[in-house]
């Protein structure tokens, strides 16, 4: 496409700038290049993932500019703690959309701007070759239709892939009901597509944003699905069939804005995991935005909320957890939010333990909180060269202390330490101060 | 950049050995090449060279320290070339970590190296020890490299210089990574031509060819370059004040990069603003705090006082006097205009002026007497426009309407009417959102009925649209609708 023909948003469009300049006059006044990227990077922060890692190996040899592939790079880390590996912006926050979660939702009154796709591409090769990033994350608010908005954003990732073959990472949230052409451009240029489910329930879903529409996500979510599956298919018949988001994709859900517990979010993130091929489901801990209407809570979900979604996430991804063994560790369906939910489980099957780290099977050892994967492999390959005593675990780079109550070791027993473990958190109920590392 | 002193791609080690069974000296041309040692190892290995002869040297650390008086060998000429016997003489793995280890800064690491190398003939599978000692201390090594290594290719920051099209980098990685990472910074950049220029080394590509050089100290790199200003609003902006973390950030990103961060001069404020803000959090954020302070409120009485501290918006920062609602907290019927005018902010009482004793008539006429309601606006304060000496009404704005919206919802939570009454538009989009306003507006319906679960609210027009109104039809259109709508949710 020719960028120059591109229309402009028309003013006359509803929720375009001519209906947002009315709302908020404040903002007429044009905002220059940095105006727009504080605006349209506060506006894309409530999105969690920042990943740029697992898609293909390539680099600039044989052309072009930037490399990718293996683990994805963090290249600063905000004080937030959280890293900063992609130009995370929206090409617009104008949005016809009413989502009552969302800053950004017709009705605010915050700012918006625009930037056009040519601004866009420099400042992410600007921001590439000065080594501050791995690529772009664009998303965006919703313009005139989904069409429309979705071939603006294609039309960023095509310029930066065909005109200055650019081969840093790209992830690509794509817009609900967009046309399946155009997702099938963005899946050829973009190394991760997304679409947020938003809330667990498609119940909440239909009273918090109205417009977005529960079964059509899940089958635009369907649809990616089925296209990499195929794309893997005929690469494997054709080694060089074009790629389609080799990164695969992606979701996010807000935690905490509706009644959803833990178990409903996992157990919904696991028939994602499942039916969709998802790498990934993001969690976000909801915080409150001003809002007129009495459909939000008015406190923030607690952060640590949002973590141990995440551990019970990776249980049932990497520890060979199943979701009713995790739904397990929860009490009326919410996690602990003292303690994680490894050890949460733990503490119930007290029948499950010790573990003789001398014996017992990977799934069994993989169950010791404390224990991770990394350091169960490593044990395993101790073990069959020595009789592990306790003194060797400690330079798995474990914590003793943590997984002492919990396995028996060639000079360890534990005697009733779980019990007393459990009695200890038991009384410190509601009192305990739990670092929240992420 | 001037590549005079690059040393050979291959550089010889020299092997010295002052007597059978006697010390063996190894001097390292460049002790972090992976070849170099690979080789004296090999020969070493070849020989069935004990460890505890074996001294290794770095033959740049020799000449600075100038340790090179009374060496007893002089026999420089390699012990065995016979390279081909034994190509691989550890496993694969142990030559991966090996190549990682020696880009360790650890002056020991060539020793451990060698040591765990000539085990291995010994113990195959030495490597999955863990436990043992030289196993942790080489892993442990290995860690340390690997995040340094990591770190680079994170936090290294081209400034392209004004004059050429040439981006240059300083950077210390902390331990001898360049050459080791070049290759990584050729494949992402291989189109530009930069430089990397670290205290002991430095890396050049003009496009075609990697050349490496000596360090140099800092101001090596151009000053400062103008994409930095747009990389700094992007980092302050992306960060979320909500959740400060910064012994999470200073764990990935420790202290000692910052200097050569262009973003992290703003991590001192944007963190010291962010406490303060989390600190005042419900304050800070007017909405959040005029919710905070309504739902503190546990009686009417004390949301009248609080009412009129409120300075939420720009009309309850005028100061002037807030009139707050007055009636029965127990009162069935809940009668809600827009807001106070001249008369009623003189009086302190709502529905005083002129529209209220248009609505007196209507309660009247409705039968329901003033004293058992509870009459409220849903702005609080008087909002005018000064002019000719005169207070003019002005309607409240959405912001407006949206910050005082919590003073009436706390009021209707602790009345508890059975329906409420909403005078016009301001007090509908107060209660139930603009959306149900503006859908009520549309439909021009004198009167309309909304079921919430907090109970029934019943629209109508506001009493001064019997006074405004421009013709006496409208007029009393506007008036009957106050009385049916007065007379229904009074359940009459």
């Amino acid at each position: 496409m020719d960028m120059q023909t591109v229309p402009a948003i028309e003013d006359s469009t509803p929720g375009g700038e001519a209906a947002a300049t009315a709302r908020a006059p404040w903002i007429r006044q044009a905002l220059d290049l940095r105006g727009k990227l504080a605006l349209l990077a506060d506006a894309a922060k409530y999105d969690a993932s920042c990943a740029s890692s697992g898609t293909t190996r390539r680099d600039s040899r044989s052309g072009g500019l930037g490399s990718a592939g293996g683990m994805g790079i963090c290249h600063s880390y905000a004080p937030d703690g959280r890293c900063i590996s992609l130009l995370k912006v929206l090409l617009t926050n104008y949005c016809e959309f009413d989502c009552r979660f969302c800053i950004n939702r017709r009705s605010s009154d915050v700012p918006r701007a625009r930037f056009t796709e040519r601004e866009l591409v420099d400042l992410t090769l600007d921001f590439y070759r000065r080594n501050y990033i791995e690529g772009l994350f664009l998303s965006s608010g919703i313009v005139r239709s989904p069409d429309y908005t979705m071939a603006r954003m294609v039309g960023v990732v095509r310029e930066l892939r065909t005109v200055h073959d650019f081969r840093g990472y790209i992830h690509l949230k794509t817009i609900p009901g967009a046309d399946p052409a155009l997702v099938e451009e963005a899946g050829r240029h973009a190394d991760r597509l997304s679409i947020n489910v938003e809330l667990p329930e498609a119940e909440s879903l239909a009273r918090l944003a109205p417009e977005k529409d529960a079964a059509g996500i899940e089958r635009a979510m369907a649809g990616i699905g089925t296209a990499i599956a195929e794309n893997r298919d005929s690469r494997a018949r054709h080694r060089h069939a074009p790629r389609f988001a080799p990164a695969g994709q992606s979701t996010q859900m807000i935690v905490g804005a509706d009644a959803a517990t833990d178990a409903t979010v996992l157990a919904r993130s696991s028939t994602l995991y499942r039916s969709h091929a998802l790498r990934r489901v993001y969690y976000s801990a909801y915080s409150p935005i001003p809002d007129p209407s009495d459909a939000l809570p008015s406190r923030p979900a607690p952060l640590v909320r949002e973590h141990r979604l995440y551990q019970a996430d990776w249980l049932l991804r990497f520890y060979g957890y199943s979701l009713p063994e995790v739904v397990d560790a929860t009490r009326d369906g919410m996690l602990d939010l003292r303690i994680d939910p490894k050890l949460a489980w733990a503490l119930r099957h007290p029948e499950r333990f010790p573990v003789d780290v001398n014996r017992a099977p990977r799934e069994l050892l993989l169950r010791v909180p404390g224990l991770g994967v990394r350091g169960v492999e490593r044990l395993l390959r101790m073990r069959r060269l020595q009789r592990v005593r306790l003194a060797h675990l400690a330079t798995l780079g474990v914590s003793l202390a943590k997984i002492q109550p919990f396995v028996c070791a060639g000079d360890w027993q534990p005697r009733a330490q779980a019990a007393g473990l459990a009695r200890r958190l038991a009384e410190a109920d509601g009192t305990a101060q739990l670092p929240l590392a992420l | 950049m001037n590549p005079v002193g690059i040393a050979p791609r291959r550089p010889a080690s020299r092997v010295v050995r002052a007597a059978p069974g006697g010390p063996v000296r190894v001097t390292l041309q460049r002790a972090s090449d992976a070849a170099e040692w690979r080789d004296a190892a090999r020969r070493l290995l070849a020989q069935d060279t004990d460890p505890a002869r074996v001294e290794w040297q770095d033959a740049a650390a020799a000449q600075a320290s100038l340790f090179t008086t009374g060496d007893p060998a002089t026999d420089a000429a390699p012990v065995v070339a016979d390279a081909g016997a034994d190509p691989w003489p550890w496993p694969a793995p142990f030559g991966a970590l090996a190549r990682r280890v020696l880009c360790h800064r650890e002056p020991g690491r060539h020793a451990l190296l060698y040591r765990v190398a000539w085990r291995l003939r010994r113990e195959p599978r030495l490597l999955d020890l863990a436990a043992d000692p030289d196993v942790a201390r080489l892993h442990a090594l290995d860690r340390e490299v690997r995040r340094a290594a990591h770190k680079m290719k994170a936090f290294v920051r081209f400034r392209k210089r004004s004059d050429a099209d040439v981006y240059v980098a300083w950077f210390d990685p902390g331990h001898p990574l360049l050459h080791a990472l070049a290759r990584f910074f050729v494949g992402r950049f291989a189109s530009l031509r930069w430089i990397i220029v670290t205290p002991d080394a430095s890396a050049s590509w003009d496009g075609e060819r990697l050349a490496f050089g000596p360090g140099a100290p800092r101001p090596a790199a151009p000053a400062a370059d103008p994409c930095e200003d747009l990389w700094r609003t992007y980092y302050a902006s992306i960060f979320n004040p909500a959740r400060l973390k910064l012994r999470a950030m200073r764990r990935e990103m420790p202290r000692r990069y910052w200097r050569d961060l262009p973003e992290a001069v703003l991590i001192p404020q944007l963190a010291a603003d962010a406490t303060r803000r989390t600190a005042a959090m419900l304050e800070a954020d007017a909405t959040l705090g005029v919710r905070a302070a309504a739902a503190r409120c546990g009686t009417l009485d004390a949301l009248a006082a609080a009412v009129q501290a409120c300075r939420a918006c720009p009309v309850g920062c005028r100061g002037t006097r807030a009139v707050a609602g007055e009636g029965p907290s127990g009162a069935r019927l809940m009668l809600v205009g827009e807001q106070p005018g001249d008369a009623e902010e003189h009086a302190g009482r709502p529905f005083v002026g002129p529209a209220g004793a248009v609505l007196q008539q209507a309660l009247d006429a409705a039968g329901v007497r003033r004293d058992d309601a509870y009459l409220t606006n849903a702005v609080k304060h008087f909002g005018f426009q000064q002019r000719q000496g005169r207070r003019l009404h002005r309607s409240p704005d959405r912001r407006t309407i949206e910050h005082c919206r919590w003073w009436l919802l706390r009021e209707r939570e602790l009345v508890e009417p059975v329906a409420v009454v909403a005078l016009g538009r301001t007090a509908l989009a107060a209660l139930l959102g603009p959306d149900v306003a503006r859908e009520a507006a549309g439909s021009r319906a004198p009167v309309t009925t909304h079921e919430t679960s907090g109970g029934r609210v019943i629209a109508t027009r506001h009493p001064a649209h019997v006074l405004r109104a421009g013709d006496a039809a409208a007029r009393a259109e506007s008036y009957a609708a106050i009385v049916a709508a007065l007379r229904t949710a009074a359940g009459r």
